[in-house]
């Protein structure tokens, strides 16, 4: 077995930049960044799942094949987003009946 | 090529050449599942999406009402679980069962605060009338827009409530193993199982890594 085992002072390390950052978005949502307040919650959001993500579900260690279908669900994911608001942005464009 | 038979074990079934092999397709396959809940969690998300960019305002007022402190305060909690069940995982590769088990309890028992707290949430919004249905009202919106109001409670609602009960079975899955463990089913080289539901642990986790700037964090200045 190449089991990796990872020490605890990596996964302490983690958890409180973890926590550090739940503090930071909390923070953060109350200043008035205008638009860019659901950009910078999303990019915190999304520090944070990497980190449970490569640290806690091992993805740092886990075989080319298990990242490569890890990756396709995600590009699976973009591709119900971004299809469903190429069309709900675009609608308004062109005044569909019933918009 | 296995020409040789094994001699079969948890750790090493008939159908695998080496116990590497077989903890790689299981990983694999946990992780299958877990996109499978990725998209069912999704469509959620996208409907979110959608109706929050169509009524920005009413969402952000709305959020406003959550309180942010208890939310922040479970995302603390629930972050400690996925360090726990981490550091049960860790005792399992290293075969330390007694650790296993105190991790593992330590994981159940802060998937249960974090439960305990949002049953109490819910029953707040219960007695503020922010339920979606006949009797909402929330105070501060004019009548047309208690409409959309209840749209983003009825999301509130639908996600975390589908988030509940994914910790809900989280709980089952971790009794089992607790029981599994105390009788002495896993080992250093066999601990499939208690891998496979720190997966599941850590992705409930972060499905609420999501939820909460999602749900608590909208244009909070606006609200003050």
């Amino acid at each position: 077995m190449s089991e990796h085992v990872d020490s605890v002072k990596t996964y302490v390390l983690v958890f409180v930049a973890l926590i550090a950052l739940t503090i930071i978005t909390t923070a953060v949502a109350f200043v008035n960044l205008g638009p860019f307040s659901v950009v910078a919650a999303l990019t915190i959001a999304t520090g944070k799942m990497l980190l449970v993500a490569l640290f806690f579900m091992h993805l740092r260690h886990s075989t080319p094949l298990t990242r490569l279908v890890v990756l396709g669900g995600l590009v699976w994911l973009g591709i119900l987003l971004v299809l469903t608001f190429a069309d709900f942005a675009t609608r308004a464009w062109i005044g569909v009946p019933g918009r | 090529m296995a020409s040789e038979a094994h001699a079969e074990s948890l750790a090493l079934r008939e159908q695998f050449d080496t116990a590497e092999q077989q903890k790689d397709a299981s990983t694999l396959g946990m992780w299958i599942f877990l996109i499978t809940e990725i998209m069912f969690f999704g469509g959620m998300f996208l409907a979110y999406t959608v109706y929050r960019s169509k009524y920005p305002y009413v969402f952000a007022v709305a959020s406003s009402s959550l309180n942010v402190y208890i939310g922040a305060a479970n995302t603390v909690v629930l972050l400690c679980s996925s360090l726990t069940m981490v550091l049960a995982v860790r005792a399992a590769a290293l075969g330390k069962r007694s650790g296993i088990v105190l991790f593992l309890v330590l994981t159940l028992l802060l998937g249960g605060v974090f439960l305990g707290v949002k049953a109490y949430e819910w029953n707040e919004k219960f007695q503020e009338h922010h339920i979606p249905g006949p009797s909402f009202s929330f105070e501060g919106l004019a009548p047309d827009q208690q409409g959309y109001a209840q749209l983003f409670f009825s999301l509130y609602f639908a996600m975390t409530g589908l988030h509940a009960l994914h910790m809900v079975v989280g709980v089952g899955i971790l009794s089992t193993l607790i029981y599994q463990t105390r009788k002495g089913k896993f080992s250093a080289e066999y601990m499939t199982p208690v891998d496979i539901s720190g997966l599941y642990w850590h992705f409930v986790d972060i499905i609420w890594i999501y939820l909460f700037p999602l749900l608590y964090l909208i244009d909070r200045h606006l609200g003050k």
